[in-house]
């Protein structure tokens, strides 16, 4: 394996029940990479990315990982539960979790979260309680809490799912910002316009691999077809590439909003 | 009068089994508060509940064969303990239908061999419902053995514990063995209905599990400190409900249970809409 790969998913094939979720997909994440991995629901985007952190072994192929790699992995916020009764502090330590680790957080453990709260702007929200801080703040803890061990590679899981438009941009930005710092980031998203085609790297998935590359040359009409099942038109503007759903124009033009 | 007063305060501790009843008591209102937490923010109170009769069957299946009774049941306890917590992990479609089918099944051989075998109305009475003169001092080396081995393992697994709690999948990625950590889960709360039952009964032991916990989560925004609220409330609640049965002429256990009912309702009458709120959200399996 290449020096430069964090993690190779060799021809994996991913079922529950019998039932394949990802088939035989290759799919390989290199140092300085920011991929997007895009597809309709139950198309095995979140299968992948549990692959790639090692959480669920393929029924075929194999999954390689670099030596030592560390990996921070942020859930769907979603699937979070605001109202259980912990700070923002201890979310953070919460992944020093090794059996013998005295439940009082430490002083070193205390500096060492404050820091990375302060680089992601969650300065002195270090007592609140998760249910007290906003959209974008919550989304952030969770980032902080992925980087609390100073990953290589970044997992997220639709980190702009359900947030406002300027939570995303406040996503991306810190996610921007994290590359640029040297973090390799891997996400998941249903956002093609918001997300996806701003990044340099991405991967459309319907339990199959359909494409890998950069936005403007896996963003083509028969891609997105045979991703999503479903025409769509693809635009350019300003450089860069816009994908319109005709789903929405069918409906309007049914309900007599356009000419 | 004063001194007769004071003399009949003291009356109850006059008897050696009130004594030893209101010693296992409270350590086991403690003891289940303790646990309650887990039980409450993972939402098993069904779990607990059809824990207790699991261990039940248990109880009467060693009986009749005549087997020590912590031996027997509590080896059931924990093997069925430890599947529920697989069946429930699982996800799987039916498994509350599951768990409910196994736990009552395991109620029901216990009810049949007692009646069958045992010396029946005494015994399921005293299983059912708890029964303070059946306790005896090693029932107080028991409850006093389990309780301290469940404070060591949840201070050396204090932070997996919690992890494993409140975001289970990352705490997987994250190393801590989920599977694990809820399999010792399992078996710390088996345990504790093993050495509770005989005081509280298995009808009423869910309560204890769940009334302290949601009590001090009403309280409390913080885990840390529910861990300590909860027992407090448990320890009290079950002290002084069984001091009150004394004089009311009432079961100890249910007069523990509504004890720890009126605390609860004061509590939500006091904790405002902010506290309530925080109850509303706990979820269950």
């Amino acid at each position: 394996m290449s020096p430069e790969v964090l993690v190779e998913c060799a021809h994996i094939s991913c079922a529950y029940d019998s039932a394949f979720v990802v088939h035989d997909v290759h799919f390989t994440v290199r140092k300085g990479d920011f991929v997007g991995i895009v597809g309709p629901s139950g198309s095995g985007k979140t299968t992948l990315l549990k692959a790639v952190l090692g959480a669920i072994k393929p029924q075929s192929g194999h999954v390689t990982m670099k030596p030592g790699l560390r990996m921070g992995y942020v859930p769907q916020v979603e699937s979070v539960d605001w109202n259980f009764p912990v700070t923002v502090l201890e979310v953070m330590v919460m992944t020093r979790s090794k059996v013998g680790r005295r439940p009082r957080i430490t002083a070193e453990e205390r500096t060492a979260a404050l820091e990375v709260l302060d680089r992601l702007g969650l300065g002195g929200l270090q007592d609140r309680h998760i249910r007290e801080l906003s959209g974008g703040q919550q989304q952030r803890v969770f980032v902080a809490r992925a980087l609390f061990h100073q990953p290589e590679l970044l997992i997220l899981d639709e980190p702009t799912s359900g947030v406002d438009i300027r939570t995303r941009h406040e996503v991306l930005h810190l996610l921007a910002d994290l590359h640029d710092d040297g973090v390799s980031i891997v996400l998941t998203t249903h956002d093609l316009n918001g997300l996806a085609a701003h990044l340099p790297r991405m991967v459309c998935l319907n339990r199959e691999m359909i494409a890998d590359g950069a936005p403007i040359d896996v963003l083509t009409s028969e891609v997105l077809e045979k991703t999503y099942g479903a025409p769509m038109e693809v635009l350019l503007h300003e450089g860069m590439p816009v994908v319109l759903d005709h789903g929405g124009t069918d409906v309007a033009k049914r309900l007599g909003k356009l000419l | 009068m004063i001194s007769a007063l004071v003399g009949g305060v003291f009356t109850p501790f006059n008897y050696q089994f009130f004594t030893n009843g209101i010693i296992v008591a409270t350590i086991a209102g403690g003891l289940c508060g303790l646990l309650g937490v887990f039980v409450v923010l993972r939402g098993m109170s069904y779990i607990g509940h059809g824990l207790s009769h699991a261990v039940f069957g248990g109880a009467a299946a060693s009986a009749v064969m005549g087997i020590n009774y912590f031996i027997g049941a509590g080896v059931w306890g924990i093997i069925s303990g430890v599947l529920i917590g697989r069946i429930a992990r699982k996800r799987l479609i039916g498994a509350d239908a599951a768990i409910g089918v196994v736990t009552t099944a395991s109620f029901a051989l216990g009810l049949a061999l007692l009646n069958r075998y045992g010396q029946a109305q005494k015994s399921i009475e005293a299983v059912l419902f708890g029964s303070v003169l059946g306790v005896k001092p090693i029932d107080i080396l028991a409850v006093v053995l389990v309780t301290v081995l469940t404070v060591v393992l949840i201070l050396a697994f204090y932070r997996a514990l919690l992890f494993a709690t409140f975001d289970p999948e990352v705490a997987e990625v994250s190393g801590v063995r989920v599977a694990w950590v809820e399999a010792l889960l399992m078996a710390m709360l088996s345990l504790t209905i093993l050495v509770t039952m005989r005081v509280i009964g298995t009808l009423l032991i869910s309560a204890m599990l769940v009334i302290p916990a949601s009590t001090a989560r009403m309280l409390t925004n913080s885990f840390a400190r529910m861990l300590w609220i909860s027992p407090f409330i448990g320890a009290v609640t079950a002290g002084v409900g069984m001091y009150a049965s004394y004089f009311l002429d009432t079961s100890a256990s249910a007069t523990i249970i509504l004890t720890a009912t009126l605390v609860f309702i004061a509590v939500y009458a006091l904790a405002g809409i902010r506290g309530r709120s925080r109850i509303a959200h706990v979820h269950h399996v």
